[in-house]
């Protein structure tokens, strides 16, 4: 049962095979057993959660279930959901309790679906091990020496430990797709703006995007039919038709049901820097799309090289301002003493932040300061504009781009701490689409040995053209009904 | 050598709008506090703002009426700075890109002394729309320093002006124009008291003909034209006494303390914040289109200017005139709504712009709590044309109207004001003054024209001033020569 899909268990639900309280309770048992040791969630409340799935099985007995009531699902923790300690993986609101609900929330709760507690994180979504949350890293459920890759590392690991049925997460620079790869799982950073980001912590503005973190890409898209939409709360909410993500899923089978399809890889994301390991496995899963039907084309992103560096000035930028309101004043941590006001601010962000954040915050306001705003932030801007024109041009000749979603497997915990920039590697690949808006996935495509010792998950990465999810799922989805790289579970015994 | 101030303003005018610029929450001015402060307000973690189209339409209505550009594409930024009362640690305002751009307001420079009233044109730079702070209250519980967030959001929009203005009178007339106009096009509520309308005053001087501008000081948050005057004057002295003492100035933000009457460095702006402004990446830039602008247009009560040229046209009234009446919307709503009682436009205007004008003047009232309605008014002046009454009388009248003690017949009627008109009742009068003044009459026979007017003099007085003074004028002289 654990590890049924999503479609799976709706179908269990509905048909009265078992009862969402049932099955919710089955995931709060595994939570009990397994969480203290992989520490994936960080906020529980099994009084709440069991309300939700006590409503949930009375909503199916009236008869006005929708795909995803019942169904026990993690948020991660940088949603906003009123009543719950929503923290954003930081000391600075170990003690916030939200008092209203993130647009994303609100849709799981009106579509019926069970929360059943909050995804530990890094610390405000800045890191790609889960290692700066203030709430202890996470294991990775294949191996606990090694990190679940981050920030959305909470979802990545309860998914993969089987301790929820799918979960959200947020992607500013790869935070859902890194993850999905190290964990071995199908995760969707959808097109800026297609996800309404209200409620949800912000990092960088311009680049967060909130998605589905699941098994399959057919649990993507039920969780996608819930989660996009239009909210007038978001500025920067598209108003767009609302769409069925599974459309392209449900077509009839054929042997080559991608015939046609264009798929585009840049040789930049198979350079120096990735791992042969993973190389060979993106390689025989490009063999299985040509088996598919798929056409394969040699394309270059040729500004992809200059992606971190403008990441790394822009998401600061807008970080070192989109953090400055805990300052102590109205809530989160105020330091205890303090001689007057400038102290208290002074107090209260060193001791609430952690470094990494603070590292963040130093390097936005460098760049955002005068005599240094040009050269930085209105640069990177320009070079943004060109990372996205490599796109555009991109896919004048292919539909979909493939390659590896992180350069390696997942790391051992302290691998990389001490060294920020090996760690900021982690995203060469995923980087690019935040910065051009693009939708992006990564979906299992096998595994590779590590260096010192097991076999640990790689992530073929698909990146679509702008709104393009639905085909992209459905790529996704036609690799999955052919392979089962999805289906596999780790043993948490072992692990 | 002779010297010469500088000044420009920068002037906040709250928008009348219902709700926040960028949320949902209310504006009620003294609520209790942070009751009008929504999720947005007091920036929780996750809150987006979506900016009020309310607020857009102000500012489109200010760019129309001072004739500026109004912007196809403007850009929210962000100004970063850390204190209690701004919840995000930014105030959302617009920087390179404001939404109003260039254009100019006329103002009339009232006579000083011997210099007459003249004209001038204040060129404006540019306004742009921001939020507001919230506010710091101290002592409320004993110790503490407590912040409320009701105002924090409210909608602003900031009016530069360029460094046009030579003296504390062309600053004043131009902080009062703008008030009015801001009023006129009911884009802010004008009142000062409740921080609806505030102005900061960069202040220079420098040698009348140098081409140099001097080192300016900020005087911020002024909230009335009395102390406005007040702070630039006693500023302009402490600037020209400094350099005069071989002292510098150093560019700093003041306030000016009612009660000393001075002026006090607050921050030097050496220490100044780096504001790190960027453009806000939570909205869009803001993009006003031609068709947008023609329904604010056509949505525009007619202009000061337009008025005043129709107000020429139509009354054939003196450009003088036409000025004082369309200096405020309240005064030529006034003025309109008494010539359409029935009164004489020229005759209106000179009582709106005298007798009413003074009144409201020495009672520091405006024309909307005038105690004489149009219609009142209008009521008075028509006795004066159909020769019930004198024009004397009428000022009587309308003191006795203004102290609330009836409308203008009851009062002639109360105090018997009601001129003679039966030319036989007046000239018995003249009758028994001429007789009682043998000697006079001799006098003004011998040439003493003198003596014509002290007759008339008795004459009014014995009628009790209510003879028609040319009908006794005209009889007097008849009886004279005859």
């Amino acid at each position: 049962m654990i590890n049924s899909s999503l479609k799976q268990l709706a179908s269990m639900l509905q048909s009265k095979k078992i009862s969402s309280v049932e099955l919710t309770q089955s995931f709060l048992t595994r939570i009990t057993q397994y969480n203290p040791s992989i520490n994936a969630y960080i906020a529980l409340d099994e009084a709440k959660t069991l309300a939700q799935a006590k409503a949930a099985d009375a909503r199916i007995a009236a008869g006005n279930a929708t795909a995803l009531t019942g169904i026990p699902l993690a948020q991660k923790d940088i949603f906003c959901a009123q009543g719950w300690q929503t923290t954003c993986g930081s000391k600075m609101l170990a003690n916030f309790i939200a008092p209203y609900d993130a647009h994303v929330i609100t849709q799981f709760d009106q579509a019926g679906a069970v929360n059943l507690g909050k995804t530990n994180m890094d610390e405000f979504a800045m890191g790609s091990s889960n290692e700066t949350s203030y709430f202890g890293g996470v294991k990775n459920p294949w191996s606990f020496d090694h990190v679940p890759g981050g920030s959305s590392g909470g979802s990545a690991a309860a998914v993969a430990a089987r301790l929820c049925a799918a979960a959200t997460g947020t992607d500013t620079g790869g935070s859902i797709r890194q993850p999905a790869s190290l964990c071995g799982l199908t995760g969707l950073k959808p097109s800026y703006g297609v996800v309404s980001r209200y409620g949800m912590i912000a990092f960088a503005s311009s680049l967060d995007q909130a998605g589905p973190m699941a098994k399959s890409a057919e649990d993507c898209a039920m969780m996608m039919n819930v989660m996009a939409g239009f909210d007038e709360r978001d500025s920067t909410s598209l108003q767009r038709d609302k769409e069925d993500y599974s459309r392209e899923l449900n077509k009839p089978q054929t042997d080559q049901p991608l015939l046609g399809l264009k798929i585009g890889l840049p040789k930049e994301f198979f350079a120096e820097g990735l791992d042969a390991s993973v190389a060979q496995v993106i390689t025989a899963a490009i063999d299985v799309y040509k088996k598919l039907g798929a056409q394969i084309i040699d394309i270059s992103l040729p500004n992809t090289g200059l992606s971190i560096p403008v990441y790394y000035v822009l998401a600061p930028a807008e970080a070192s301002s989109n953090l400055s309101r805990y300052d102590g004043v109205r809530y989160g941590h105020r330091a205890s003493e303090y001689s007057d006001l400038n102290d208290m601010y002074n107090k209260s962000r060193a001791e609430g932040f952690g470094a990494e954040v603070k590292r963040r915050i130093l390097i936005g306001t460098y760049v955002l300061s005068a005599g240094y705003y040009d050269a930085y932030y209105l640069k990177a801007q320009q070079i943004r504009r060109l990372i996205a024109q490599d796109f555009i041009e991109a896919f004048k000749q292919c539909d979909v781009i493939m390659g590896p979603a992180a350069p390696s497997t997942a790391f051992k915990a302290g691998e990389k701490v001490d060294d920020p920039v090996a760690m900021y590697l982690q995203d060469i690949y995923t980087i690019s689409t935040n910065l051009a808006g693009l939708p992006g996935m990564s979906l299992p495509a096998g595994f590779a040995q590590a260096k010192d010792g097991p076999a640990l998950p790689v992530g073929l990465q698909i990146i679509g053209n702008y709104f393009d999810e639905a085909r992209m799922l459905n790529v996704a989805h036609q690799y999955q009904q052919v392979t089962d790289w999805h289906q596999q579970m780790p043993d948490l015994k072992r692990a | 050598m002779e010297w010469e101030v500088v000044i420009g303003l920068e002037t906040h005018t709250q928008l009348q709008t219902n709700t926040k610029i960028f949320s949902g929450a209310p504006i009620k001015y003294g609520a209790e506090p942070n009751t009008q402060a929504c999720e947005v307000s007091i920036a929780l973690p996750g809150v987006l703002p979506v900016l009020n189209k309310q607020a857009v339409e102000c500012a489109i209505k200010f760019g129309l009426a001072i004739n500026a550009e109004i912007a196809p594409r403007s850009v929210f930024a962000r100004k970063n700075y850390f204190y209690p009362d701004l919840p995000k640690g930014y105030q959302i305002s617009q920087f390179e890109l404001p939404v109003v751009g260039k254009g100019a307001v006329s103002i009339q420079v009232p006579a000083q002394g011997k210099k007459p009233a003249y004209e001038k044109v204040i060129n404006i730079t540019r306004a742009h729309l921001e939020e507001d702070a919230g506010k710091s209250v101290h002592g409320a519980v004993e110790g503490m320093s407590g912040i409320d967030l009701n105002r924090a959001g409210t909608p602003l929009l900031e009016i530069v002006t360029e460094p046009d203005m030579r003296s504390a009178a062309e600053a004043v007339a131009y902080a009062k124009q703008l008030h009015e106009l801001v009023q006129w096009i009911g884009i802010c509520d004008g009142n000062m008291q409740e921080g609806s309308f505030r102005c900061d005053v960069n202040v220079s001087v420098r040698h009348k003909g140098s081409g140099k501008l001097g080192t300016r000081r900020e005087i911020k948050n002024l909230n009335s034209f009395k102390f406005m005057q007040q702070a630039i004057e006693y500023e302009t002295r402490w600037q020209i006494e400094t350099l005069e003492d071989g002292g510098s100035i150093h560019q700093a933000t003041v306030l000016f303390n009612p009660d000393t009457g001075e002026t006090r460095a607050m921050r030097s702006k050496e220490e100044a914040n780096d504001y790190r402004y960027f453009p806000d990446p939570d909205l869009l830039p803001l993009m006003i289109s031609a068709e947008d602008k023609a329904r604010v247009q056509a949505s525009m009560p007619e202009l000061p200017e337009a008025m005043k040229a129709r107000f020429e046209a139509e009354y054939g009234l003196s450009s003088y005139d036409t000025g004082a009446l369309t200096s405020s919307r309240g005064l030529a709503d006034y003025f309109v709504a008494t010539v359409k009682a029935g009164a004489e436009a020229k005759q209106a205007a000179n009582w709106v712009t005298g007798n009413v004008s003074a009144k409201l003047n020495a009672e520091d009232k405006s024309i909307s709590s005038s105690a004489v309605a149009a219609e009142a008014l209008a009521q008075l002046l028509k006795r004066i044309t159909d020769g019930t009454i004198s024009n004397n009388a009428a000022k009587e009248v309308f003191e006795a109207m203004w102290s609330g003690e009836g409308n203008a017949d009851a009062i002639i009627e109360a105090k018997g004001l009601k001129q003679m008109s039966d030319s036989g009742a007046v000239e018995t009068i003249i009758d028994e003054v001429l007789a009682a003044n043998a000697a006079m009459v001799e006098e003004y026979k011998a040439g003493k024209e003198k003596a014509f007017n002290a007759l008339v003099g008795q004459i009014m007085k014995a009628s009790k001033g209510k003879a028609n003074p040319a009908q006794v004028n005209d009889l007097l002289m008849k009886k004279l020569k005859a």
